[in-house]
């Protein structure tokens, strides 16, 4: 059941009760069965048998998982201009169906989000037709141009809560450099999709020996290592919020892992794709496994797991880039890049991470919670008293198969069409009010 | 014949190696005295025991009359008219090493049942040149004649049903000399 | 061994007893090039679509006569010329020529794996004619044709590819069939034309052309495109030409003598061969044209003459 979303945020944040679900909250180590009060929007209290309040809604959670909200910090909603892909209304109904209560959106609309009226305007689609919390990120350079910085400091008091020219990075270091300096004051990162250019020009898979065998043009892993790189000596030099966006190869891991130990400032997130799939699937010439970062080795697919266990990477993001079924048909080297990811994270994470054993259910909550939000500083992802009363209910036994044409976005470009899945989103409650429930 | 051998058991044999000598002896003399003798003769067998007979013929010939005949080898398969209805063909190749042009062409092939083997044969022949005459041997006559075709010289006329087959087998292909009848082995 | 493939997309996916019959079916139809009247009526009635969004003469050409002679009909759809300059896509294009009902397609294009995403699309045979830098199995076929006519066998037998191997769907094919059939492949060129891990299929690589060459069975020179230098793969052809050109000394002061020297053509007289040692008599390299011609026939007569039938 899906609610009619314009209600979340035009209506005052709700009053509910969660009975009898395994309540698990990295925030505050807590995993335990217990009853959440959520009172007018906000997290009111935790423990067992709680009363429920006159005209509250209560939800038997019972065999379910209760966590904080699931936060999606790179997710493409295509409005304004791209509506045919996407807009911020069917966007956040699929975030909502993924478990996922918080979306940032990149920059990369049409016009680019590179000027207050373009955020203004994403937040009040977000208002009225949104169906969870919609974090804007703003673009570094004027246009994702890479010539002039944009207006960043109005940006950040519009509301934006990162910078990024994602797809279209900034390939003059001198530039990049000035937009990290003058972000510092903002507390806010600069999200790098870390990419060098010349090396990775007409990339369309990873280089390799599937890639010399299928015969496609392909970008070597050294095309995201050399601007990791860059971008870690970059953020050491000013002291900025490096924040690597979907972090892909072994070697810009062992980057990172370096540049903590060093103390620079250097988070990273990686999508599920990168997590689960290799290059060996792109001898389909499926479009759907075409994206960029493209899909890596299984040395890599190892590395990115082994780093999200131990911290490394500090979150899963899904960067769910809807495309319309004539932009990814057809040939591989000329088709678009990047797949939708919103209603597939979960559970795809929870069948090949948590149920092998590879990932704890706990760390995985995490890095779609407390990663996320203390690298933002988003209100969100706790359950602490006084936090938005926002939820992602799952179920870890629930059988489910990925089925794309009931996706409620409204692209269907998902590589994940078939799988048969254990584990997924039962119920997403944003703001105290239930957006969505598993059918 | 295209047929998968195990389907088929035998149910009578119809010559034995003396008899299938003998047969391959009276054609010789029949094609010698038809033509009048060996000159201008060639010999064009149709793959693959089209081909032995037309060997061991030219052989027989050789020793009556001391002449040397030439064989070719014609491999129809371009030239079906069910390749639709059969899997997947298997082409062998035709090897007729010299002109068929104003020879007299004597087509071999082992068993003439539809007639369709030899409209195929024919048109590929004619495709390679234009012979003054193409008289037709077949070893076995079995009947069911789908096509008004007619052979010259015959082994040995043999009445079967449909559903039975009859299988020419020669030392060269099969270690033994003799002509079964068979039938299908789910009756 | 008999036929039951729908398409032929890559020589990965064959396994030598396919390959063997492909070689010998090409083999038993070369003589049809001799007679007088050139046609058979093996595929009257049959349809085959070029479908070509690449320039190539004389691999369209040579399907087109292949088909002739089988008697189909065969159709020529280029890029240019079609709607396909009208900005329709590759896909709207192929399923317009399926929806005519051709019995094989015969595609070149641009894209690796335009040739897989056709047979998926269509229900008719497709044969990939070269699709980008992955395959380009006939021309692997009519290498082998060539070399067996010439040595007689495959196995044991050692070649030399020589040049831009990275940007090259003939070597490609040559290197899958040729180590299923139990021949030594060099892969020799400035390692920027060699493609990455391309040692994991099997092949050495040799960065100098007079170790490459040093008594193999058969030398196999690819093509170079002149517009390898702009993306600064190679400094000049005539640098190219210098260390990777084979002529004549060269040839004669390293390779056995009874070498086979194949090109896929079209050659570029003077830069990856020198005139000599391309009309030398080593060179086989119309030999490779001529059984062009009967490679494509056997495709398109194991494709296309078993279509719809179940074993009778």
């Amino acid at each position: 059941m899906t609610m009619t979303t314009s209600a979340v945020f035009a209506r005052a944040g709700g009053t509910i009760v969660i009975r009898g679900g395994r309540v698990l909250d990295p925030s505050t180590a807590l995993d335990a069965t217990q009853d959440v009060l959520i009172v007018d929007g906000a997290i009111r209290e935790l423990g067992p048998a709680l009363p429920a309040p006159d005209g509250a809604s209560v939800i038997d959670a019972t065999g379910k998982v209760v966590c904080p909200g699931f936060i999606d910090m790179h997710v493409h909603l295509r409005e304004p201009g791209l509506e045919y892909k996407e807009t911020v209304a069917t966007g956040t109904r699929a975030a909502a169906a993924g478990g996922f209560t918080a979306v940032c959106c990149m920059a990369n609309t049409s016009p680019v989000n590179d000027n207050r009226s373009i955020t203004d305007y994403i937040l009040a689609k977000a208002r009225t037709e949104g169906a969870v919390r919609v974090y804007p990120i703003g673009a570094v350079t004027r246009g994702l141009e890479g010539k002039a910085l944009a207006e960043l400091a109005e940006l950040a008091e519009a509301g934006c809560v990162a910078f990024s020219d994602d797809g279209k990075p900034v390939m003059n270091a001198a530039l990049y450099r000035r937009a990290m300096e003058y972000t510092l004051p903002f507390g806010a990162p600069v999200v790098s999709h870390a990419e060098d250019l010349h090396l990775a020009e007409g990339g369309a898979m990873n280089e390799g020996v599937v890639s010399t065998e299928l015969g496609l043009p392909a970008a070597s892993a050294a095309a995201e290592d050399v601007m990791v790189a860059r971008d870690i000596l970059l953020a050491e030099l000013t002291g900025a919020h490096l924040h690597i966006a979907h972090i892909s190869t072994a070697g810009a891991i062992r980057l990172v892992r370096e540049a903590r130990a060093r103390g620079v400032h250097v988070t990273c997130e990686v999508t599920p794709h990168h997590l689960v799939l290799t290059d060996e699937q792109v001898r389909t010439y499926d479009p759907n496994v075409k994206m960029s970062p493209p899909l890596r080795t299984r040395r890599d697919t190892d590395a990115l797991g082994e780093a999200l266990a131990d911290g490394t990477i500090d979150c899963i993001a899904t960067d769910h880039a809807p495309h319309a079924l004539s932009d990814k048909e057809g040939e591989f080297d000329r088709a678009a890049f990047g797949i939708v990811g919103l209603e597939t994270a979960v559970p795809v994470l929870l069948d090949r991470l948590v149920r092998p054993g590879v990932l704890s259910l706990s760390t995985l909550v995490a890095r779609l919670t407390t990663g996320p939000a203390r690298l933002l500083n988003l209100p969100g992802g706790s359950l602490a008293r006084g936090r938005p009363g926002d939820l992602s209910i799952l179920d870890v036994d629930r059988e489910l198969t990925i089925d794309p044409t009931r996706f409620l976005s409204r692209s269907r470009n998902t590589p994940f069409g078939g799988w048969s899945v254990t584990g997924g989103p039962w119920m997403t409650i944003v703001n105290g009010h239930v957006v969505w429930q598993a059918q | 014949m295209n047929r998968p051998a195990q389907h088929f058991r035998e149910k009578a044999q119809v010559l034995d190696e003396a008899a299938l000598d003998r047969a391959l002896t009276r054609i010789a003399h029949e094609i010698l005295e038809r033509n009048a003798g060996a000159s201008d003769l060639a010999f064009v067998g149709i793959r693959t025991r089209g081909v032995t007979i037309a060997q061991r013929l030219t052989a027989k010939i050789a020793a009556i009359d001391g002449t040397t005949l030439p064989v070719g080898a014609l491999d129809i398969t371009l030239y079906r008219d069910d390749l639709d209805m059969r899997g997947a063909p298997v082409v062998r190749g035709t090897d007729i090493p010299f002109s068929i042009k104003d020879k007299t062409v004597v087509l071999v092939d082992d068993v003439l049942f539809t007639g369709r083997t030899i409209r195929a044969a024919l048109d590929a022949l004619i495709d390679l040149g234009r012979p003054k005459m193409i008289q037709l041997a077949s070893f076995i006559d079995r009947g069911h004649r789908e096509l008004p075709i007619r052979p010259d010289y015959v082994g040995k006329n043999l009445p079967t049903s449909r559903r039975e087959s009859v299988a020419v087998r020669l030392r060269e292909h099969d270690g033994e000399d003799r002509v079964v009848i068979e039938e299908p082995e789910d009756v | 061994m008999a036929w039951t493939r729908k398409d032929l997309l890559t020589m990965r996916e064959l396994d030598p007893g396919e390959i063997q019959l492909l070689v010998e079916t090409a083999a038993s139809l070369e003589e049809i090039a001799t007679r007088d009247i050139k046609k058979v009526p093996a595929l009257r009635g049959k349809t085959v679509v070029n479908l070509f969004y690449e320039a190539s003469t004389r691999t369209r050409t040579s399907f087109e006569i292949a088909g002739k002679w089988l008697s189909a009909d065969v159709i020529n759809f280029s890029a240019s010329g079609s709607s396909a300059g009208k900005g329709e896509s590759f896909l709207d294009t192929a399923k317009t020529i399926g929806a005519m009902s051709p019995d094989v397609v015969v595609v070149r294009h641009s894209s690796a794996g335009a040739a897989a995403l056709l047979a998926r699309e269509l229900t008719c045979s497709i044969v990939n004619a070269g699709d980008g830098a992955h395959e380009h199995p006939t021309q692997a076929l009519l290498d082998l044709l060539t070399i067996r006519e010439k040595k007689g066998h495959f196995d044991g037998l050692s070649v030399a590819i020589v040049g831009d191997v990275a940007h090259s769907r003939v070597a490609r094919s040559n290197i899958h069939a040729m180590k299923k059939l139990g021949m030594t492949v060099t892969v020799a060129g400035p390692p920027t034309l060699i493609p990455p891990n391309v040692q994991e299929l099997g092949v050495k690589v040799s960065y100098r052309l007079d170790d490459a060459i040093r008594d193999v069975d058969v030398i196999m020179m690819l093509r170079l495109q002149h517009e390898r230098m702009a993306g600064g793969l190679i400094p000049s052809l005539r640098e190219y030409s210098r260390y990777w050109g084979l002529t004549l000394d060269k040839l004669s002061a390293q390779a056995r003598p009874d070498v086979l020297i194949m090109h896929p053509g079209p050659v570029n007289r003077g830069v990856e061969l020198s005139p000599e040692v391309a009309d030398g008599p080593y060179s086989v390299i119309l030999d490779q044209v001529t059984k062009g011609v009967a490679v494509r026939m056997g495709v398109l007569f194991l494709l296309a003459g078993s279509r719809g039938g179940s074993p009778a």
